[in-house]
């Protein structure tokens, strides 16, 4: 069955490739073995499949007419141009490297795709080398269920529409013209057009869910031109300092504060004054917490604040 | 279309290009390149054998060399000139390359950055579409000096001296360790190294070693060092030893989806109870204090006892 199939296939893509003009249906189905013993009813359907499952492999056949006197019949043919891989001379140590991209994805899909267009490039004469480097290995992984369906929204630019649930809220539905994903940390968000909010928002894949539907047709939308995905991210990166901290940490102690400090003298018997530059004033405190009584606020004074009231947040709680 | 079918035909499309200029291949090399087995290839080439130009007759067949397939297994292809190039490939096969190389060029080294740089213009330029700006991924930068440092000591097989944090103890630890790999992982990189402290193999987070020295000894080969099974992520490779039980409020409710909680029950109050597994008390001590109390440890009491106590004397120094 998949051997019969296979051959058809091939023998389509050929017959519409060498073709020098439209051929129409009739003509198809004279020449490519497979569909001549089939029934009128039974050669449409599978006709109809075979486009579009070789559509779905990337092979686009293009609709015209044949010949002005057959206006209403359509012809087919695949255009050279769009099928061939265009020429891409890779020197041997890009081609090197390009065989090392093959292992980064943990996603069984993403995976196969790699390795198919690294086939592709083998088949096209690049010498890529799966070997080099070995010791290198950048490593890609994607469990979220939605990650595969807006990887494909986001190709196709097809609006999608979701369940997505914050913390402590119900779950809501929302409908977004998917831009491009990203991954900060190893989890993967979709950054588009929010149609509800009327503006562009940033959704964790981890926190859809159910099932991402479809919300529209392909190429629907358009994507703003020169989208630069990394400064849509720039919210999720900590915020760059903008205050310092005089700090006093107990010798042997406060390690992660140490390394990020500008000055460090010796006060008295185990303690330090450390100078520590900051950005958020929160956060910065959260981490100071955490070192409990090996790390103490000395200035400034909303920071010794913060930090008070988070140690007394954990001191009061009885369970 | 079937599964094998779906497969068989773009490869079936890259075969008779890769074919070509490589008469009396091996099968078995042909097969190591498209990454399947020898039997398949075999399989194609049978499929291959009946396809040709349309209303064929036997001269217009693909001809495949069926008898030194068969008696040598060497591969002969021919009279298939009208498909010299393989297919173009897809948007999703170009952007699944892309962004694995732009991972690996977030972690390269300086010395092999112009390939990587090079190699994905020239896809990104071959993409054409636009599709490559629509997938980042954000590697985070480590120091630069210990970077290099890491690269060296991977590419000479040097053994390194490490001056290394360990947040959960708060401690500052010294280690000499024999490099293996360098990897990424939830967005940042790794280093995994055979280390002498611990006796075992290791992974260290490039931003939490503070030092790096390449030595002037050689790495001691570790072959059959365990290598880290990563596709779990990292958390789950963590065998916990201490069972603890945590109720979150709101704003702490972020805990039980940032790490691995064996279970989560939401309390008629409101707030979510987790159960996890942690290696280490001190690090679960840490996590407690800096959530202000929207993190309650249940159990173990003992430990519930002490982040309370530690939070107090804490208080001590601000005069509270």
């Amino acid at each position: 069955m998949t051997r019969r199939k296979s051959e058809r296939l091939m023998n389509l893509v050929i017959a519409l490739l060498v073709s020098q003009q439209y051929l129409t249906k009739d003509r198809i189905r004279q020449v490519v073995e497979g569909y001549h013993d089939q029934s009128d009813e039974a050669f449409e359907r599978m006709f109809e499949r075979d486009k579009e499952e070789l559509r779905e492999i990337g092979v686009h056949i293009e609709v015209g007419s044949f010949e002005k006197a057959f206006e209403d019949e359509p012809g087919y043919r695949i255009r050279r141009d769009t099928f061939e891989l265009p020429e891409i001379s890779l020197e041997a140590d890009e081609a090197a490297v390009v065989g090392l991209a093959a292992r980064v994805w943990q996603h069984a899909r993403l995976a196969g795709q790699t390795s198919s267009a690294l086939v592709k490039l083998k088949a096209a004469g690049v010498p890529v080398e799966p070997d080099a480097l070995p010791a290198l290995e950048p490593q890609l992984a994607a469990d979220e269920p939605s990650f595969e369906p807006l990887w494909d929204a986001v190709i196709s630019r097809t609006p999608v529409t979701f369940e997505y649930a914050r913390t402590g809220q119900p779950t809501q539905l929302r409908h977004l013209e998917p831009w491009g994903i990203l991954s900060w940390h190893g989890r993967w968000y979709v950054v588009g057009h929010d149609r509800d909010r009327g503006a562009t928002r940033m959704f964790r894949l981890s926190r859809i869910v159910g099932d991402v539907a479809p919300d529209g047709r392909p190429g629907e939308y358009d994507v703003p031109e020169g989208l630069d995905l990394r400064a849509e991210a720039e919210w999720l990166a900590p915020t760059s300092p903008d205050a310092s901290a005089t700090l006093r940490i107990r010798q042997g102690s406060g390690w992660g504060l140490r390394r990020r400090s500008t000055a460090t003298d010796p006060v008295d018997a185990g303690w330090d004054r450390v100078e520590v530059p900051y950005g958020g004033r929160w956060q910065m405190a959260e981490e100071i917490a955490s070192y409990a009584d090996d790390v103490v606020v000395e200035r400034p004074d909303d920071l010794r604040g913060a930090v008070v009231a988070i140690l007394r947040g954990v001191a009061e709680d009885v369970a | 279309m079937s599964q094998s079918a779906r497969d068989q035909v773009p490869r079936m499309l890259a075969l008779v290009p890769y074919l070509r200029g490589r008469d009396g291949i091996p099968v078995d090399q042909v097969a190591k390149d498209f990454g399947v087995s020898p039997q398949q290839i075999v399989k194609d080439l049978n499929v291959l054998w009946f396809c040709g130009l349309p209303g064929a007759v036997t001269g217009d067949m693909i001809d495949v060399d069926m008898e030194a397939l068969e008696s040598e297994g060497v591969v002969y292809l021919d009279n298939a000139e009208y498909l010299p190039r393989p297919l173009r490939l897809t948007t999703s096969e170009t952007l699944s390359l892309i962004v694995a190389l732009r991972s690996l060029r977030d972690i390269a080294a300086a010395a092999e950055l112009p390939s990587i740089e090079s190699a994905l213009a020239k896809l990104e330029s071959a993409a054409g579409d636009g599709a490559a700006p629509a997938v980042e991924v954000h590697i985070e930068r480590a120091d630069p000096a210990v970077h290099e440092a890491t690269q060296k000591a991977l590419a000479t097989g040097h053994r390194m001296h490490l001056s290394y944090l360990v947040p959960s103890r708060d401690e500052r630890t010294e280690r000499d360790v024999d490099p293996l790999r360098l990897l990424t992982a939830e967005g940042r990189p790794y280093l995994e190294a055979w280390c002498h402290l611990a006796g075992d193999v290791r992974l260290f987070r490039l931003d939490r070693i503070v030092e790096a020295t390449v030595l002037d000894v050689a790495a001691d080969p570790h072959p059959h060092a365990p290598r880290r099974d990563l596709s779990e992520g990292l958390f789950r490779a963590v065998e916990g030893t201490v069972a603890a039980v945590l109720d979150l409020s709101s704003p702490a409710r972020w805990v039980a989806e940032y790490y691995a909680v064996d279970a989560a029950e939401e309390r008629p109050n409101g707030d979510l109870r987790v159960r996890l597994k942690v290696g280490d008390t001190g690090w679960l001590r840490r996590l407690v204090l800096r959530q202000g109390g929207a993190a309650r440890v249940v159990e173990p009491v003992e430990l519930a006892d002490e982040v309370r106590a530690c939070a107090r004397r804490a208080l001590t120094a601000y005069g509270g």
